[in-house]
């Protein structure tokens, strides 16, 4: 009985399953690399990760409506660039302005995307394509290829994200707030949980009367502002601003969002299940380096870690017909 | 009406040849006068090709009656230059100057160019020898090895645990330096040095740093992180001074003062060298116009004379070396730092 509902837990939810994977994970590095499991270095993989948690929950509100959104590495390279030269010309800004910035920033940007996918009407991977290319393109024209240098950037911007508050960093205390945000968004809104009938059945959407294009506006939007603030984030964090920020990151993004359960046809995934595929991902990556293997096998090692992962969680996703209304506990047992 | 519209056509047809021919006939100008010479680097954006060009421009004027064509893929990737060089290799420029993303995976493409009697040097990071006329080394590859090591053995007082940082795993130059820096801790007077371990951050900030924290965690002891690429030696200052071991681990190696400055300052970097990437750019640029133009050949053993800079000497592999590079600390990173 208690071993039944151990192996139904296991094989029917997915969050569970991963959350062993990496607890699984963490030992066998620790067995290598004993320090690792210590409490400083397990706090700095999170704070490590914090920036790929919280993109990777915006691009699953996108891929929930059945789209995606390929241009939020570049909307964090065009924005970090942007709040740098800021930082730059005015060093006297409080860091809220920087915050605030950045978000509106992030937020116009992804806003284009929306225009052009809900309003206009062409498909997404198609908008954010071109917006990918168009936002580093700006980035080039916005600094000249010039990088902005830590010299340059006033202390206000770049201590901000690693200064501590009750003894995490303000890094990790910003996902800590924006993703339970995004939780209760999807699950307790109207407008969040349309987002799965958008993708899980665009008919039925339709003629229960969900403003489609509207919703789709706002995700593009959403996952904009979210990427801009990651922008901040990101080039004051590593203190340099230069053209090829965070280059190929939303491939890392979308990873973490198919690790966490998020499925590509829309409809399906929790931002619990992403903030453990990031999480499973951001492990991998700073424990790779800890390992001390050779360069060649460590991308080999990863993408076969990536891969046992996806099929390990493909086996739990035998779900039959669309999910348009949450599923009652009761009825799975 | 007819008779109208028929003849606006034509007018507009006219005007339209007319004006097509002058800018053809100004282009054709253009190439009958000026030598053209493409700079062709790793990647747009980095600081490093950006001086490099100022160099090239400089030159070009110093030379007159050259054009100098700066250019890179906006990743520094081989298939986006190969791409470039087709590209320019259509447009029959008189030579190209190359620093390559890889050392061999350019060859065909710059044979093609070279049957087609363009001038094909490159510098920084090399091509192989059957790829192009000329390699203009920054400085010696066995300099930049002692002298990263010397930087290290002064930062960690002459003795303990260093680690190489460098970019990707296929970097020509970045190979050649770590393998110099080996045969320099070889000899006995460096023998209290000793090498941990070698780790690669794909001259990407995040990933540079990831590897760096990497290695204060396997290494409690280490003392200096050496990083022979711009990236990331800034990441790993940065990583040190997150991890407030400023002080306990210093990091060396070769960057920009401008994007090293703000490190100097934090403590995390002691010291770290440079050659003169205006002077690289200008030597390049001009020994390139020399070649293409049959006032000097690149044969081992000869010498081309490339203005303020003196006379390169052609090695035996056809290579040719600048200076020593230059370092810079806390006394006078400041001096450059607005420079490049």
């Amino acid at each position: 009985m208690m071993a039944n509902q151990i192996r139904a837990l296991l094989t029917k939810r997915r969050e569970p399953a991963l959350a062993l994977l990496i607890g699984v994970l963490i030992i066998l590095v620790g067995i290598r690399a004993p320090f690792f499991i210590s409490l400083d270095s397990l706090s700095g993989v999170l704070t490590d990760t914090s920036i790929l948690m919280m993109l990777a929950c915006a691009e699953m509100l996108v891929i929930l409506t059945r789209g995606i959104d390929l241009s939020l590495a570049a909307n964090v390279a065009l924005t970090g660039m942007a709040m740098s030269l800021l930082s730059m010309t005015y060093p006297d800004l409080p860091v809220l302005a920087y915050i605030v910035g950045s978000m509106i920033v992030g937020l116009g940007l992804g806003a284009f995307n929306g225009f052009f996918v809900a309003i206009v009407g062409i498909p997404p991977i198609v908008v954010t394509l071109g917006t990918l290319s168009m936002f580093r393109g700006l980035v080039f024209v916005l600094s000249g290829g010039q990088w902005v240098n830590r010299h340059e950037m006033p202390d206000t911007y770049q201590m901000f994200p690693m200064e501590t508050f009750l003894g995490l960093p303000h890094l990790l205390w910003i996902a800590i707030i924006v993703v339970p945000l995004l939780w209760l968004f999807t699950n307790h809104t109207t407008a969040g949980r349309s987002l799965y009938a958008i993708g899980g059945n665009p008919q039925a959407a339709r003629y229960v009367g969900i403003p489609i294009a509207a919703r789709l506006f706002m995700v593009y939007a959403l996952a904009g502002m979210i990427s801009g603030l990651c922008g901040y984030l990101w080039t004051a964090r590593f203190a340099v601003a230069y053209t090829e920020i965070a280059l190929g990151f939303e491939l890392v993004v979308i990873a973490a969002c198919v690790i966490g359960g998020v499925s590509i046809g829309g409809g399906v995934g929790t931002i619990p299940g992403v903030v453990l595929g990031a999480l499973f991902l951001g492990l991998i990556a700073n424990a790779l380096p800890v390992m001390g293997w050779s360069p060649f096998w460590k991308q080999a090692i990863s993408g076969v870690v990536i891969l046992a992962a996806v099929v390990l969680n493909s086996r739990s996703n035998k779900r039959q017909g669309k999910l348009i209304v949450r599923r009652e506990e009761a009825s799975s047992s | 009406m007819k008779r109208f519209i028929s003849l606006a056509v034509a007018s507009v047809a006219i005007s339209f040849v007319v004006a097509s021919a002058a800018i053809f006939s100004s282009i054709a100008g253009a190439q009958a006068q000026d030598v053209r010479i493409a700079m062709l680097v790793k990647s747009l954006g980095n600081g490093f090709f950006d001086a490099a060009n100022k160099g090239g421009l400089e030159a070009a004027a110093e030379l007159g009656n050259v054009k100098l064509i700066f250019t890179a893929p906006t990743a520094p990737t081989a298939e986006g230059q190969i791409e470039i060089i087709n590209n320019l290799t259509a447009q029959n420029v008189d030579a190209i100057v190359i620093s390559a993303n890889d050392p061999t995976a350019l060859i065909p493409a710059t044979q093609r160019a070279m049957a087609r009697g363009i001038t094909v040097i490159s510098f920084d990071s090399g091509i192989a020898q059957e790829g192009r006329k000329m390699q203009l080394n920054p400085s010696n590859n066995e300099l930049i090895g002692i002298k990263q090591i010397q930087m290290a053995s002064d930062a960690a007082g002459g003795s303990g645990e260093i680690a190489i940082l460098s970019a990707t795993a296929q970097a020509t130059n970045q190979n050649i330096w770590i393998e110099e820096m080996r045969k320099e801790l070889a000899k006995p007077n460096r023998s209290s040095l000793k090498l941990v371990d070698v780790v690669f951050g794909d001259d990407q900030s995040d990933k540079s740093y990831q590897e760096a924290q990497g290695l204060f965690a396997r290494f409690p002891d280490l003392k200096v992180i050496i990083a022979p690429t711009t990236v990331g030696i800034a990441a790993a200052a940065q990583a040190v001074r997150d991890e407030k071991r400023v002080g306990k681990v210093f990091v060396t190696g070769l960057g920009l003062p401008s994007e090293m400055a703000g490190h100097v300052d934090s403590g995390a970097v002691k010291s770290f060298a440079i050659w003169n990437p205006i002077d690289l750019g200008y030597t390049a640029t001009y020994a390139a116009y020399q070649i293409s133009q049959g006032k000097a050949t690149s044969e081992p053993g000869a010498s081309i004379p490339v203005g303020r800079m003196g006379t390169l000497s052609i090695g035996a592999t056809g290579e040719a070396a600048m200076a020593e590079p230059f370092t810079y600390d806390a006394s006078n990173v400041n001096d450059f730092k607005d420079i490049f």
